[in-house]
């Protein structure tokens, strides 16, 4: 049987449907994971993503051909028929299945396993083909649970307020930022926001997300109008000007590349909480397992080491390149969590 | 061992220098005794005995997380670290115990006089019941190597905070070849007397890079001496015996054993401050004569011979056991200079001699000579400067020479450990040779964290081929690489070893055909080598 989707250096291409999933290069027919910028890209003369997805595409992309979609609702392209379902990733992730003449491939995008409080939850999908990131595919990356997390984060923020101290924590604009949000206790404090985690606020306020209120950073805004605040902050907006102006401040990043001590210690933050909005190990294996295929697809991340585990445990394991970055460290805002 | 573990992570998280010494005098005014001591003793270098190998660790670490070896050794590679490794990947503990640090300490030492497999349920036993930070500080313990960003000044700034006793007397206390096991915290640390173990050496004072002549003042106010190109080493006579420090605080007494018969020669409580230098026909030989005496602990009969050493005295801190080091450097040099006129020029000792000058410009024409002598400068001293403890400003200063630099193309990139996990940060650099490029020498420093990142981008882009970590990157880009020294080696391809290498600055605007040539290498191989 001809594979359903195949690897291209425009994207992945299902050649029975005459799309593509995720593309990076100008295309007809692009459908669309999630908003972040290394999936979401401009250029396509027409998209496909779910109805929670569209509004942050249409915000960063612009006018844009969009048509959308719910979660399970399936569609016939050509000789495809598609459907999307949650990835638990960020608001409206999905991962894409594709069916044709019975042989099921799944896109998974970005993924992670574990309920974040505010993304619909990663919905397991039967397939026989998985295509699956490994950005944290190592058995060294086992994440804080949400309780857990949620405590250190209100735990160190109480410490800073009662001492003076502005907490400035560094998370990405699109997903991360707002779980982060949906979590904190807002009676420590009053929390504010850097403007590109403040559009999407607004993005997935509209959407009927609900968040804690929150004050856009503006130039009259500093510890001596807001002391013992919350900031979140893009992480290139930390150790900037922008940020000097809270006075003494406590500093932390929430990354998953939070679990090594040695990144940890590079960035020179106060603290780091480990928290990703991708997989960790158990839940990469969890999440491949519970689709039953047999065909698995590694994409980005540690892609050698996690196709030779997926081989040694009986998989028919291969490694894709593609143009997607996962939870970049050290790389720009382009390379969302 | 929780307030260990409370002390370590309140260390760790911060970059702050204050809350650091904060929260060591906080733990040194309530840990035990025991702790304390053992605390100061594993951030001052003083790990306990190695008593089980990493090999073993890494085995039962790994079977008791489900992984196959490579994967363990795979993750090992990202971590850079075995101890938090093993933390990492092993499934949560399920029992918790509170014993002390010092508990622990001698739970390992039991674990040596036990068969393997009692030693490895003692291990398990020991990663079931400690949670996740205490569980790495334990395995920590048990690989050795306790660099936790906290340095020798720190503690002391710490212990002064904690105990209301100045910083250079708790220096001096902390220094010599102490262990907890042969020591006490009332001993060490409240006791008075600070030479009561008399191998105890003084802190080494270190020099800042000279940056400009104008802070110096009147010429006549300085001496000037060459920066000898060794091991600086402190040599103690006291109490019939003799002790050889470095710089690093080991005792390297037995790996230079010529240099015993100075007892016969100096008085008993005498400190001298110099250089061990390999040294025949009354001159230095060259660094790379030296280098085959340092990391031999026994030293064979041929080495003797082919690369004797002598003490090149540059201080005396100590004289008739009076600690000297308040006087001013001429009254020392004075002292130190009538104690070697007193040795015979048979003996291995001798006085670093002052070069003469009278303006600046004099000694800018001494510092050009000095690759030809085998130093590495000058230095500046002060003539009424005391000998200080540590890296100080104003009084004393180093003007080295510039390094050797040689323009080289980038190759290959692999990618760090710890700090630099992800980041690719150490290369492999090539000279041409007519159409080839031959590899002569890695360098892994030298570029900015932004510079590092640049790089990073542009290798995942542009991999040609993948060599387990090591990636090979086409030829485009051109780094100036400095290095201190340049010697034959048949082992490596181009035939070179370089001395220190490190990248000095990316020379963006270089094309690759003006890289250095093979040929250019050669010919700074004999002329320096």
């Amino acid at each position: 049987m001809a594979d359903v989707l195949t690897f291209t250096d425009r994207g992945i291409y299902c050649a029975a449907g005459d799309f593509y999933i995720d593309p990076w290069q100008p295309v007809d027919r692009a459908l669309i994971t999630h908003g972040h910028s290394d999936h979401a890209r401009p250029g396509m003369a027409r998209y496909l993503a779910t109805t929670g997805t569209a509004p942050v595409m249409r915000h960063r992309l612009g006018d844009i051909t969009l048509e959308t979609i719910s979660y399970g609702q399936e569609k016939q392209i050509g000789d495809a028929r598609v459907s999307f379902h949650p990835a638990g990733h960020v608001p409206g992730s999905a991962q894409i299945r594709v069916a044709v003449k019975g042989e099921v491939w799944v896109a998974s995008g970005d993924y992670k396993t574990v309920s974040d409080g505010l993304s619909e939850p990663f919905e397991p999908v039967k397939c026989h083909a998985f295509i699956t990131e490994c950005t944290f595919g190592l058995p060294i990356f086992k994440w804080t649970p949400q309780d857990i997390l949620t405590q250190q984060i209100n735990d160190w923020w109480a410490t800073n307020a009662t001492a003076g101290r502005t907490s400035i924590l560094g998370a990405y604009a699109l997903g991360k930022a707002q779980r982060l949000l949906a979590t904190v206790n807002p009676d420590i404090g009053p929390i504010l926001t850097h403007g590109a985690i403040e559009n999407t606020n607004t993005v997935l306020r509209g959407q009927g997300f609900t968040l804690p209120a929150t004050t856009l950073v503006t130039p009259e805004i500093s510890h001596k109008t807001h002391p013992g605040a919350l900031v979140l902050a893009t992480p290139s907006a930390l150790g900037t000007t922008w940020a000097r102006r809270f006075g003494t401040a406590s500093t932390a990043f929430a990354s998953g590349w939070m679990a090594l001590r040695g990144v940890r210690r590079r960035r020179a933050a106060d603290r780091g909480f480990i928290v990703s909005d991708h997989a960790d190990w158990d839940g990469l294996n969890d999440a491949i397992k519970a689709t039953g295929a047999t065909k698995i697809f590694a994409t980005h991340g540690y892609t050698s080491a996690f196709q030779k585990w997926l081989s040694s445990e009986g998989y028919d394991a291969h490694i894709v390149s593609t143009d997607y970055q996962g939870e970049g460290f050290d790389q720009t805002e382009e390379a969302e969590a | 061992m929780k307030d260990f573990a409370t002390l370590f992570t309140r260390i760790d998280e911060s970059t702050k220098t204050t809350i650091k010494t904060a929260a060591l005098a906080d733990y040194f005014q309530t840990a035990t005794p025991e702790d304390r001591l053992w605390t100061i003793a594993l951030f001052t270098g003083r790990r306990p005995k190695r008593t089980i190998t990493a090999t073993r660790l890494r085995e039962w670490a790994a079977e008791v997380a489900g992984l196959p070896d490579w994967l363990f050794e795979e993750s090992y590679s990202i971590v850079g670290d075995l101890a938090e490794t093993i933390a990492l990947v092993l499934p949560p503990a399920t029992q918790s115990e509170d014993r002390t640090l010092t508990y622990w300490i001698g739970y390992i030492k039991t674990l040596s006089t036990l068969e393997d497999d009692a030693r490895k349920t003692g291990i398990l036993t020991a990663w079931n019941s400690l949670p996740n930070t205490e569980r790495f500080l334990f395995t920590k313990l048990l690989t050795g190597g306790f660099r936790i960003g906290v340095s020798a000044k720190l503690i002391t700034r710490a212990l002064a905070k904690a105990t209301g006793q100045d910083e250079p007397q708790l220096t001096h206390k902390l220094m010599g070849n102490w262990t907890p096991d042969t020591t006490t915290w009332d001993a060490l640390i409240e006791a008075d007397d600070p030479t009561a173990d008399l191998s105890r050496p003084y802190p080494f004072y270190l020099a800042y890079q000279l940056d400009d002549f104008d802070d110096l003042g009147a010429p006549a106010d300085w001496n000037a001496e060459r920066k000898w190109d060794g091991i600086r080493g402190q040599l103690i006579i006291r109490g019939g015996e003799h002790h050889l420090w470095s710089r690093g605080e080991d005792l390297m007494t037995d790996r230079f054993p010529e240099l015993a018969q100075l007892r016969d020669y100096l008085p008993d409580g005498t400190v001298i401050d110099g250089e061990v230098l390999a040294f025949i026909d009354e001159s230095p030989l060259s660094f790379n004569a030296l280098q085959k005496r340092i990391g031999r602990k026994t030293v064979p009969k041929k080495l003797l011979v082919e690369a004797p050493v002598i003490l090149m005295a540059y201080d005396l801190l100590e004289h008739k056991g009076q600690d000297i080091r308040d006087t001013p450097l001429k009254k020392r040099r004075e002292t130190l200079n009538s104690l070697i006129a007193d040795v015979p020029d048979t003996a291995p000792l001798r006085l670093s001699a002052s070069v003469p000058f009278e303006t600046w410009d004099d000694l800018s024409v001494a510092r050009d000579e000095s690759r030809a002598l085998n130093a590495e400068g000058l230095m500046l001293k002060r003539l009424e400067s005391p000998y200080l403890s540590g890296r100080k400003r104003g009084d004393w200063w180093k003007w080295k020479i510039d390094p050797l630099t040689i323009d080289a193309v980038m190759i290959y990139a692999q990618a760090g450990h710890g700090r630099r996990a992800n980041l690719f940060t150490d290369y492999t650099f090539a000279v041409r040779n007519g159409n080839d490029l031959v590899p002569f020498t890695k360098a892994y420093s030298g570029l900015t964290d932004k510079e590092f990142r640049e790089i990073t981008s542009w290798v995942r882009k542009n991999t040609l081929q993948r060599f387990g970590p090591v990636r090979q990157v086409p030829p485009e880009h051109v780094f100036e690489i400095a290095f201190e020294g340049i010697q034959e080696s048949p082992r490596h391809k181009s035939g070179v070893a370089l001395r220190f290498p490190r990248m000095l600055r990316w020379r963006r605007d270089k094309p690759v055909d003006e890289a250095n040539t093979l040929d250019d290498l050669k010919e700074m191989l004999a002329t320096y080598g």
